[in-house]
């Protein structure tokens, strides 16, 4: 990963940590390819079958095995090359030659100085770019596991065992410039390339299983001097750790700098229990990987008209998503309702409620509330949200009321929302029933009335729940509010 | 009993008329290893059960009418680099000793399919590195016609059973003249084909980009047809030519009228002075058979050798890390994984194959990676651009195959450099994909057999076999 | 050349040996170090070409693009193959402690 030592990207004031360094973070990722076979040969790639039966020559390294590559990786490789705004360019693969029982050639076939993404980047939600050094294709190892030390880690085993199941199973590093100032950008990071990872069919990127791996270059320096050694973490399993993880390096090296030591490159391995990074091995050391063009294998360039099949399919990409969502229900792109359905793949769902005659921002909210298990295709038929959202927007059913009929749709797979109100005996209170009620809760709570006239927003609270519970939940609480801000002004 | 034919197209022809079985001629054979065979140690191992059972089924569906292959019945002795389902695939290693691959090299299911029956897995130097057969974990092969002499490598075994009529064909691989040398000192004909040209599925790797299988024979005519059964494209070898296999065997009658051949004036000295004498007389006699000499020049041929030994050995040092006593093969016990692969791959590989992984690891290694192999892979570019002159100006190169003819046990065996430059000619058609073949021509020194190399351009496997089969006719060698 | 200004030394020999989890002993290294550096002794001849101009040769044949088909295709029998395996234990391959290596 290549560092400039003077990046575009500045920390803004309230990004810097204290004392005036500034955080420097790159992430590399790999990603477990969602093919059905492996890179190199016809084993399957599949989780959770009895140890090595997903087996071939390739994939143990046998004498005489040679590797042939899988066209669909290639495909979703390029995919996500173009997610990220990758060019795409003819390549080759090299060997990275080292011994580890799990390496069943003791060399990872990958690629080196001419991979097939290069120059990309990737824009958070919240705004920032993040470049995109390169998204190349390589084989992951088999799986170890360490048998008789306390912790099932190496130190202290006895012996281990290989499962060479996952041997040769295909993986895309996509390796980041080091523009990430924060940890939290590096969380969104991470999100944010999951979601897109999932939108276009190339994984399931889960990090609690594996399929989504991230590492963390970590370093500190003062703006406008070199960047400082950085660290490598590795062990990170879930967003969440990342963030500590970060956030604890940065302060560990900050503190090692602040008392005039240095930083030793190293990679550091990070125990989410202790809260703390540990020493793994020194740099220095390092195995020399003798990179080759590997002889076994040809070039891949793919045909213009190939990538320009892969651009023309690309599904819309979330960011995408959440613009359009944006747009169709005036909610903001960075608000939680937007992120979530676009996470959930239920955008084009809403999109459908409104086509179906539905309110825009009616539809947004049942949807993010009502479907949280429900995926991209829930079974409620969209014109039957439709009309429920109708209902409550020409306020014949309170805010409340609607959800309890939302539920219902929610659990029969649809039904007439409607005839469910009335048969629950639900109907909007009409308006000056419920300005009869406003004046019954302002006298009985002046108190609180008076603090809501003086502009103590908070106080309103009292008053409406007042009214909510004399109606018993019919009275619509934005009628409620509308008319003490009219008693109000 | 009628006569068992020498060769295998003869052979074969015979089962298919009936006029002998499958198990009359494999007895044949393998009598003849009975007899010879403790003197010659061609074979790690003699598969002579499995042979007659094989010999039975094919002619129990002769009877009953079941289609049989074109090579149905003919016995084929098979280099032990070659994985072999089920049958020990020892490299002839120690670290490979007991191995049996779960699966079949391509070219082994493709001869089974044609119906050739082998009869056991030959003796070659350790991983293909050697130019002898000295470097055999199992001990050496000697020539069949002075066994005071090495028959060559790496396909020493391969070689020395033709020539001790063990075998009427058998499989070799060639990664610097392993194939073409080893015929030359044995008298028979070897051949290389194009890079590509024959699937390296399941031949255990030596140097990726240089590595081809071919066959040896007694007379140009097998050979030819062997390459035609064995070649092709293969789906399971990235780097397998998308064609199917050419019909050669009706080349080698052609006859040479009208070819160009090409006599390489600044050829790289060091041959004996009876191969040039041989050479001469093949050159004299193409072109009594009606082809014209042309002059051509290779200047960067004299760079080969290094080439090689970089590029080949690099190659060789990542190919071979794979046996690390995990998977299979030998492993020898320590207190951690890392030592465990240091004393296994210490006990488990010679010195030769050391040597080489020595070398490679160091031609590969940060900082010398440009001075070593990637200089190298610039001087392999060079000469295949010689060769790309030369073949506008001629159809087949004539070289000697050996510099030297076959020479006494333990002559070169301490002086890895003199061993090198045994393979001085085969090497730069490896280094460019090309097709050679080695054809026996005369004798030299002690009454050893010479070997005269045609060269062809990539695919040029047609006009190789013409010349081929014109030197042999002019050796008065065809059968 | 290596630092020491021969083609290839001891100290490079014992390195290359270590990258090549070789375990050879000092006599050993005396030895083929010899030999090798005579071998590259040899190979000093391509130092006096001019290759500024050519560029690498990884590949024989020229080819592009050979890919296959997502496709399953039969696997080994993992019996078979553990039978062959040095040490195996629960259907997986069994090693001593993997210490001295990358995690």
């Amino acid at each position: 990963m290549t560092q400039d030592p003077l990046s575009s990207i500045i920390a803004t004031d309230e990004q810097m940590l204290e004392g005036g360094w500034e955080l420097i973070v790159g992430l590399e990722v790999h990603v477990e390819l969602a093919t059905k076979t492996k890179l190199f040969s016809g084993s399957p790639n599949r989780f959770g079958d009895e140890p090595n039966t997903n087996i071939d020559p390739v994939t143990l390294g046998l004498p005489g095995a040679l590797p042939v590559l899988n066209k669909q990786a290639v495909e979703l490789a390029m995919r996500i090359g173009i997610a990220l705004n990758c060019d795409i360019q003819p390549c080759i693969f090299h060997r990275k030659n080292y011994f580890y029982p799990d390496m069943p050639k003791a060399y990872q076939i990958s690629q080196y100085d001419i991979p097939l993404n290069i120059d990309g980047f990737l824009v958070l939600p919240s705004g920032t770019r993040v470049g995109v050094e390169r998204a190349h294709l390589e084989e992951d190892t088999g799986k170890s596991t360490h048998v008789g030390g306390a912790t099932g880690r190496i130190h202290g085993s006895d012996y281990s065992l290989i499962d060479f199941n996952r041997a040769g199973v295909p993986l895309v590093e996509i390796v980041s410039r080091p523009d990430i100032r924060t940890s939290e950008h590096a969380k969104e990071y991470v999100a944010e390339l999951r979601a897109i990872l999932e939108v276009i069919g190339a994984s399931d990127a889960k990090m609690e299983e594996g399929s989504m791996r991230v590492d963390a270059n970590v370093s500190v320096h003062k703006p406008g001097t070199l960047f400082g050694t950085r660290c490598e973490i590795k062990n990170v399993n879930s967003i969440r750790a990342l963030g500590r993880a970060i956030d604890y390096e940065a302060r560990r090296q900050i503190d090692v700098l602040d008392s005039g030591g240095s930083i030793r490159q190293e990679t550091r391995h990070w125990d989410d229990a202790e809260g703390r990074t540990h020493t793994l091995r020194v740099k220095e050391d390092a195995d020399d990987y003798r990179y080759f063009p590997e002889p076994d294998l040809v070039p891949l360039a793919p045909s213009a008209e190939w990538v320009q099949a892969v651009r023309d399919n690309l599904p819309m990409l979330p960011a995408a998503r959440r613009t359009a969502l944006s747009v169709l229900t005036g909610y903001d792109t960075q608000s939680e309702a937007v992120i979530v359905v676009v996470e959930r793949g239920q955008h084009d769902y809403v999109q459908a409620v409104v086509d179906a005659g539905g309110d825009a921002v009616r539809a947004l909210i049942y949807v993010q509330q009502g479907f949280a298990d429900a995926g991209p295709v829930p079974a409620v038929p969209a014109a039957d949200l439709a009309k429920l959202t109708v209902l409550e927007r020409d306020a014949k059913l309170s805010a409340t009321q609607a959800k309890t009929v939302l539920a219902e749709l929610v659990e029969h797979g649809g039904g007439d929302a409607a005839a469910i109100a009335a048969a629950k005996g639900f109907e909007a209170m009409d308006t000056s029933t419920v300005e009869a009620m406003v004046d019954e809760a302002i006298a009985a709570d002046p108190g609180a009335w008076a603090k809501y006239m003086a502009g103590d927003e908070k106080a309103s609270g009292a008053i409406v729940g007042r009214v909510m519970k004399a109606s018993q939940g019919k009275a619509d609480g934005k009628i409620v509010t509308a008319i003490m801000q009219s008693r109000r002004s | 009993m009628a006569t068992i034919p020498k060769t295998a197209s003869g052979i074969a022809a015979a089962i298919t008329s009936k006029q002998i079985t499958a198990r009359e001629v494999i007895d044949s054979y393998l009598a003849q290893i009975s007899a010879r065979e403790t003197d010659i140690h061609a074979f790690n191992l003699v598969t002579a059960d499995a042979a007659r059972a094989h010999a039975d089924a094919i002619d129990a569906d002769i009877a009953a009418g079941r289609p049989i292959g074109p090579l149905a019945g003919v016995p084929i002795a098979i280099k032990d680099n070659l994985c072999t389902h089920g049958i020990e695939t020892t490299c002839s290693s120690k670290i490979l000793e007991g191995w049996k691959p779960p699966y079949d090299a391509t070219v082994v299911s493709r001869l089974r399919d044609a119906g050739a029956i082998m009869v056991g897995k030959t003796n070659l130097d350790e991983f293909a590195m050697g130019s002898s057969t000295e470097n055999s974990a199992f001990g050496p092969t000697r020539n069949p016609l002075d066994t005071s002499r090495v028959p060559g490598g790496s396909s020493g075994g391969s070689a020395a059973a033709v020539a001790a009529g063990f075998a009427p064909v058998s499989l070799g691989s060639d990664t610097g003249g392993s194939i073409r040398q080893p015929a030359a000192l044995c008298g028979v004909v070897g051949v290389k084909p194009t890079y590509g040209l024959v699937s390296r599925y399941g031949l255990c790797a030596y140097a990726s980009s240089l590595d081809q299988i071919g066959p040896f024979a007694t007379t140009v005519a097998d050979a030819a047809l062997i390459t035609e059964v064995i070649a092709g494209h293969d789906a399971m070898d990235s780097t397998s030519i998308p064609q199917p296999a050419p019909a050669l065997v009706a080349s080698v009658s052609q006859g040479v009228v009208g070819m160009r051949i090409g006599r390489v004036t600044d050829l790289p000295a060091g041959a004996e002075p009876e191969v040039i004498a041989r050479l001469n007389e093949a050159f004299a006699a193409l072109e009594a058979a009606g082809a014209t000499i042309v002059d051509v020049t290779l200047p960067s041929l004299s760079y080969a050798l290094t080439a090689y030994y970089l590029i080949a050995p690099a190659e060789a040092s990542s190919n071979l890390a794979r046996y690390d006593g995990v998977r299979y093969g030998l492993r020898v016990n320590a207190v951690d994984t890392n030592s465990m692969y240091g004393a296994t791959r210490a006990a488990g590989f010679g010195d030769e194959v050391k040597r080489r992984i020595m070398l490679g690891t160091y031609a590969l290694s940060a900082g010398y990676y440009d001075a070593y192999y990637g200089k190298a892979l610039k001087v392999r570019r060079l000469i295949a651009e010689d060769f790309e002159r030369a073949y506008a100006q001629v159809d087949v190169i004539l070289t000697p195959t050996s510099p030297v003819v076959a020479f006494p046990f333990g002559d070169k065996v301490d002086d890895p450099m003199a061993m090198y430059l045994c393979d001085i000619y085969t090497i730069p058609t490896n280094l460019a994909g090309h097709p050679a073949m080695s054809v026996p021509f005369g004798t030299g020194a002690h009454g050893m057999p010479v070997g005269i190399q045609v060269l062809a351009p990539a695919l040029g496997e047609a006009p190789m076999f013409r010349v081929g089969g014109a030197l042999e006719n002019a050796a008065g060698g065809s059968k | 050349m290596s630092p020491s200004g021969t083609p290839i030394s001891a100290v490079d020999v014992a390195k290359v040996a270590r990258l090549a989890r070789l375990d050879i002993d000092e006599a050993e290294v005396v030895h083929f170090t010899e030999q090798l550096a005579k071998v590259m002794g040899h190979f000093s001849d391509i130092d006096a070409l001019d290759l500024s101009g050519v560029g690498p040769m990884t590949q024989p044949f020229p080819l592009v693009n050979v890919l296959r088909e997502d496709v399953e295709q039969p696997c080994l029998d993992t019996d078979e193959v553990l039978a062959a395996a040095p040490s195996s234990d629960q259907s997986r391959f069994r090693v001593p402690p993997i210490i001295g290596l990358d995690d």
